[in-house]
């Protein structure tokens, strides 16, 4: 049996708006293998976003348990949330996150650098490394205004796998792209997939969902769908037989 | 857990922070124009203030660090109730040199002195100037030296000889088409008296009187010749060095009051007074003057601390988005905390810096363009930039203490 990377048992996650108490999450419960690619649909209200603040060590469950590769998250304190996420987690956001006036390798860095045993050689080469992997080896010093929005996001996937994560976690990271460019990063992703890479992909878009190998819908706080995708589109493919454009 | 962070990151967090500021040029000068006034401020304000100490010192010194002078004292009163002032005193007498010698091992040299003021002339040229007569040991207690000729000897006062020492200013009056004036033969309140020999320059003293507005004589040739009086208005003396003025001190008062033979019941009726007492007396004036101007120049540095304050929310806000960014990658509390106290203090010890040195060439400029005397402290130097050090940790804290509780969420979608 492969290694479970995530385990969710009847999650729970409420929140107290004054009086009332929103229940984000009623019960979720899924687990995600290592080297599985799954994308986690709803629209908004559903309790998606919860869900990956959660998954992402960001938040913790009101009841329930989340195993993340093995710790029980809900005992840490907050620092030690902050180390686990430093260690197990890389995030790719939609609106990319890069520091301004940074270049893309110091982006790529920024993890290691609140890793106490990493060295600024091994930092170095490892941020070469992971640009490398999301094929920028040739735009290392550029600024993110000096990149596209695909490229941004990039870098955005190199800082992700800069700590060799267990697991990279992608919040609509196509959403700011046009559609050649979402195909792109989705061929990428697949790309590390097939190298041995976890990614849960939290997006809205069903488009998107027919990249990955599973996906799991939610709607008003609880799981309704969890299904292999038996026939993954391949992102390459798709982007070959999109039409050429004249705008490019 | 603080060691360990500093050991991996502090290297980092200085670069960090450099780069925080060089990202935003204008605003960080800005910030650090408060500090930077402030610390020049505090550096110029002591360093007037020492500086004036150190040349009423310097002037004080001049006149004899080891100086001591007795004069005559007295609480009684002469009919109808007025005080007498100490020159209308006789109670000094050429005998308590005599006893000072005698019995005062930690004085070197005694002199008395008389003086007299009245019209100096020189063939057609005359002016106003004070006579002193004293004992050759004047010379070495004042530390005044020769400039030309000889000085008188104590034959010269045994006999009351009519020769005298002059100060520069009477020779510029009275010798104005540059003759020499030594041999030369002149008149103080028409009595001709022979010039042996010139002073040198000594300047104004402490409180604006020209010292050498002066003609020296022998003792006696003032005390009979001029004055004709039989006793002695101030004695001079010289201790061995300045740490034993105060011995010297003891010693003249037990030698005096045994020659006058005052009860013990009785007051003295003369003051000892040295030099040094009156250095300390005058400095802790102008002590409190820097104390003063320190204190006026600190209350700025404390603006400078709010005003880093100020900028470092500004900037916590600014940059919310970034705070949750490096949240989610791993930043502790702690971690996103010294990012800002590195940042506030950079600013506050960058300003320093140029505030010391700022406030270094401003105290120069005073000397310069004001000819006020200034002396730069190190103390001053080390203190301001202390100050402004702790003004960035305490004016930064609080902002960097905010940004380290924000909830990484909220943060991350912060627009």
């Amino acid at each position: 049996m492969k290694r479970k990377i995530l385990e969710i048992h009847d999650l729970k996650r409420e929140f107290k708006m004054g009086d009332e108490i929103v229940r984000a999450l009623r019960g979720v419960s899924f687990s995600i293998e290592e080297g599985e690619f799954v994308t986690i649909m709803g629209s908004s209200g559903s309790g998606k976003t919860t869900l990956l603040n959660v998954i992402g060590c960001l938040d913790k469950p009101t009841e329930g348990v989340y195993l993340l590769d093995g710790v029980n998250v809900k005992q840490l304190s907050r620092n030690q949330l902050a180390k686990l996420r430093n260690k197990k987690i890389g995030f790719v956001f939609q609106s990319y996150n890069l520091l301004a006036r940074t270049s893309a390798l110091e982006n790529t860095e920024l993890p290691l650098l609140y890793n106490a045993s990493i060295s600024s050689k091994e930092r170095h080469d490892k941020a070469l490394m992971a640009l490398e992997a999301v094929k920028l080896s040739d735009r290392l010093h550029h600024l993110p205004n000096q990149l596209s929005g695909g490229q941004q996001q990039r870098v955005a996937i190199a800082r992700a796998l800069v700590n060799d994560p267990v697991m990279i976690l992608a919040d609509e990271a196509t959403g700011n792209l046009d559609t050649r460019t979402s195909y792109e990063i989705m061929s990428l992703l697949q790309e590390l997939n097939q190298h041995g890479k976890t990614i849960v992909f939290v997006t809205h878009e069903p488009d998107i969902a027919a990249f990955s190998s599973r996906t799991v819908t939610l709607k008003d706080g609880r799981v309704i769908k969890d299904i292999k995708n038996e026939n993954v589109k391949s992102a390459k493919k798709a982007l070959a037989a999109l039409p050429v454009s004249d705008d490019y | 857990m603080i060691i360990k962070f500093f050991k991996m990151n502090f290297f980092n967090l200085i670069r960090l922070a450099w780069r925080a500021l060089i990202r935003n040029k204008v605003r960080a000068l800005l910030t650090m124009l408060g500090i930077i006034i402030g610390v020049a401020s505090v550096i110029t304000m002591v360093a007037i203030g020492q500086g004036s100490k150190q040349s009423i010192r310097d002037q004080l010194s001049s006149m004899g660090s080891n100086m001591v002078t007795v004069r005559p004292y007295s609480n009684q009163t002469v009919g109808g109730g007025a005080m007498l002032g100490p020159s209308g005193l006789q109670t000094l007498k050429i005998t308590d040199i005599e006893a000072i010698k005698k019995s005062s091992p930690h004085v070197t040299a005694v002199s008395p002195v008389v003086s007299s003021s009245g019209q100096s002339i020189n063939a057609s040229k005359n002016w106003p100037v004070s006579i002193q007569g004293v004992y050759p040991d004047y010379f070495s207690i004042r530390e005044w030296k020769l400039k030309e000729g000889i000085l008188f000897t104590d034959k010269d006062v045994k006999t009351s000889s009519k020769v005298c020492l002059l100060g520069q200013t009477v020779v510029e009056n009275l010798f104005t088409n540059g003759e020499n004036p030594i041999g030369k033969v002149i008149r103080f309140n028409n009595i001709p008296i022979k010039v042996i020999g010139i002073l040198e320059e000594k300047g104004e003293s402490t409180f604006g009187q020209d010292q050498d507005n002066i003609i020296i004589a022998p003792f006696s040739t003032v005390q009979r010749r001029v004055l004709s009086i039989d006793y002695v208005q101030n004695i001079y003396a010289s201790a061995i060095d300045e740490n034993s003025s105060e011995k010297a001190t003891n010693e003249i008062t037990a030698a005096l009051r045994k020659a006058h033979k005052l009860q013990n019941s009785e007051e003295d009726d003369f003051t000892v007074r040295t030099q040094a007492e009156l250095i300390s007396a005058i400095s802790s004036t102008s002590e409190l003057l820097t104390v003063l101007l320190a204190a006026i120049a600190g209350i700025s540095l404390v603006v400078g601390g709010i005003g880093i304050m100020n900028i470092m929310y500004v900037s916590v806000t600014e940059r919310t988005k970034e705070i949750g960014l490096r949240m989610s990658v791993g930043a502790r509390g702690l971690d996103i905390l010294m990012q800002f106290l590195v940042e506030a203090i950079m600013i506050s010890i960058t300003g320093g810096a140029i505030g010391v040195l700022l406030g270094i060439t401003s105290s120069k400029l005073v000397t310069v363009f004001l000819s006020w005397p200034t002396l730069v402290s190190e103390p001053s130097i080390i203190l301001a930039f202390a100050v402004c050090a702790f003004t960035g940790v305490f004016f930064g804290y609080y902002p960097a203490q905010k940004a380290s509780r924000l909830d990484p969420i909220e943060a991350l979608r912060y627009e």
